[in-house]
């Protein structure tokens, strides 16, 4: 794995002695897409507000780049879109990023500011304002809001909630091309689709502990290879592609027929159900 | 490179201009500004007019001009007072708790700028925006009386500064309590607080007037709690200060007029208390999830 960008170990949170965070391990490294799933209350967006300031974990480590999370240049590092935020009205989308400009300090100037508008399909709106954007279009110049000064991680919170499909795809697009960049993406959602299209790898909360993580075809491929024989058909769990040879060889030498032979193939839905045990917030 | 936090906090002070321009909060202010200023140098013209009518053009034992003069100015005075707080506490409603609640506040903090900077840059801007208001209020009614009637106060400059620094007071109270309560709690309770302020210094005065120790000591104590009431108390004696025989007497114990001087050491308290709630207001602030 790339060295970390973000690295969070034993994190623990308590609300009011209620645990948000039971121990959670995480890494994500550079260039690395790594989508958090779990169930509403699952603790995914306390672990994304640790990761950058916003809430002080009551245990454990969490890290950006080497610095503890919430400290300057942690801080300095990172880009944010929270699940539920709110630009001041009144302010025109060129104006939005010109404050966040000033406030991290980057010098890309109007080049930057027409650079990340145009990535998320806002070239053309960058005089509108705020208060007159639909739902969408705010969502998407909070991700180019939260790209402003060349954040080396990106912590994005439910940031395709309110798009439409077309929304959607730029935004999946504009994820895959971070990749390229070297950004560390951790990206929270319950589209478990497009998790399963842009990510790395897959990480399930339930119940403030990390209960799943993987490649997504490492989670969705262990579905069991069946296999019919003159005995009948049966299902040997947990075996893959690359085991399919060695069972049918197997097979034979046992004096067994083998009539089909089929890999089964779980779906990432499947193993978030499984994982999170049919449980919703 | 991150951006120093002088530089950060320019630029949340100037992000908050730019919002109050934008949103015509300023043009309203200056509106409803003029607007009391007119009412004010109507009354201050009947005030003058009637005395003299009242005083039948002989010269009595009390001074109907600079009584005329001191009260009317007093209630300017109250009034500046009253705008001021009501511009630093609106300048600060919600800062905190209630932008955090509508996710305001989240996009802001999560850069370089760090917590204690942005709490100071907003206070700075409220605190700066309501002290340079209640100057400019204030002189422009004192030019406005001795326009009007030919009287100006005893002392001009000090009154002034003490209600800069007492509005400057109450942004800091009111910003402490936005990290500790919500938007509406917070604007009640700091409306609550002036009000008991003010309240006190009444009693104060009462306690003045019919030589009552308790109620003066009860004053005293409330000055040095909630010291925007020392400091505007201090302001309309300052006024007066040089005013005497029975006209002195006789406005030291209205409504606006100061019966004391500055406590000594008043200022100075003033100043370190507002640096404390802020301190306190910044300790919170660290302390709170968002």
């Amino acid at each position: 794995m790339p060295a970390a960008v973000l690295a969070v170990e034993g994190l623990r949170k308590e609300y009011r002695g209620q645990p948000a965070l039971a121990g959670v391990d995480l890494e994500v490294g550079a260039g690395e897409l790594v989508g958090l799933l779990g169930p509403n209350g699952a603790g995914k967006s306390t672990l994304t507000k640790i990761a950058c300031g916003l809430v002080r974990p009551t245990a454990g480590r969490a890290e950006v780049l080497g610095r503890p999370a919430g400290s300057p240049p942690a801080r300095a590092a990172l880009g944010y879109l929270a699940e539920l935020f709110r630009f001041p009205g009144w302010c025109s989308a060129e104006e939005l990023l010109a404050l966040h400009q000033r406030l991290t300090g980057s010098t890309g100037g109007a080049a930057e500011r027409a650079e990340l508008l145009g990535l998320v399909g806002l070239g053309e709106a960058a005089e509108k304002r705020v208060e007159a954007m639909s739902k969408g279009m705010q969502q998407r110049l909070g991700i180019a809001q939260a790209l402003v000064g060349s954040p080396k991680l990106l912590l994005l919170d439910e940031p395709t909630s309110a798009l439409d499909p077309v929304g959607r795809r730029i935004v999946r697009g504009l994820l895959e091309g971070l990749r390229e960049r070297g950004v560390a993406v951790l990206l929270n959602s319950h589209l478990l689709s497009e998790v399963e299209l842009v990510c790395d790898r897959v990480a399930i909360i339930a119940r403030g502990r990390l209960v799943r993580a993987g490649t997504p075809a490492e989670l969705a491929g262990a579905g069991g290879v069946e296999v019919e024989t003159d005995a009948g058909v049966r299902l040997v769990e947990g075996a893959g592609r690359e085991d399919a040879p060695r069972i049918v060889a197997e097979l034979v030498a046992a004096g067994e027929r083998v009539y089909r032979v089929e890999v089964r193939h779980s779906s990432l839905e499947d193993v978030y159900l499984e994982a999170v045990g049919g449980e919703t917030g | 490179m991150s951006p120093s936090p002088l530089s950060s906090a320019l630029t949340i002070v100037a992000h908050s201009v730019r919002e109050g321009v934008r949103r015509r909060v300023f043009l309203a202010v200056l509106a409803l500004t003029v607007a009391f200023l007119a009412l004010y140098g109507l009354g201050a013209h009947f005030v003058f007019r009637d005395a003299r009518e009242f005083a039948g053009g002989e010269q009595g034992i009390l001074d109907p001009h600079a009584f005329a003069g001191a009260t009317i100015f007093g209630l300017a005075m109250f009034a500046t007072l009253f705008l001021g707080a009501v511009l630093a506490v609106f300048l600060t409603l919600g800062a905190v708790r209630g932008d955090a609640e509508s996710g305001l506040l989240q996009p802001l903090v999560v850069r370089p700028i760090g917590r204690t900077t942005m709490l100071l840059a907003r206070f700075g801007g409220a605190a700066g925006l309501s002290a340079a208001y209640v100057v400019i209020v204030y002189l422009a009614a004192a030019a406005l009386t001795a326009a009007i009637g030919d009287w100006s106060p005893d002392h001009l400059l000090g009154p002034a500064l003490g209600l800069a620094l007492a509005v400057a007071i109450i942004a800091a109270i009111s910003l402490l309590l936005s990290v500790l309560l919500p938007v509406t709690a917070q604007g009640i309770v700091v409306f609550m607080v002036f009000g008991a302020g003010l309240t006190a210094g009444l009693l104060a005065q009462i306690g003045n007037a019919i030589d009552s120790d308790s109620l003066h000591t009860i004053g005293r104590a409330a000055s040095w709690a909630l010291p925007f009431e020392g400091l505007y108390a201090a302001g309309l004696h300052a006024l007066i200060s040089e005013t005497t025989g029975l006209t002195g007497v006789v406005l030291q114990l209205g409504p606006f007029g100061g019966s004391e001087a500055a406590a000594p050491g008043l200022i100075a308290w003033a100043v370190v208390y507002m640096l404390g709630v802020l301190a306190l207001a910044a300790f919170a602030f660290s302390r709170r999830d968002l």
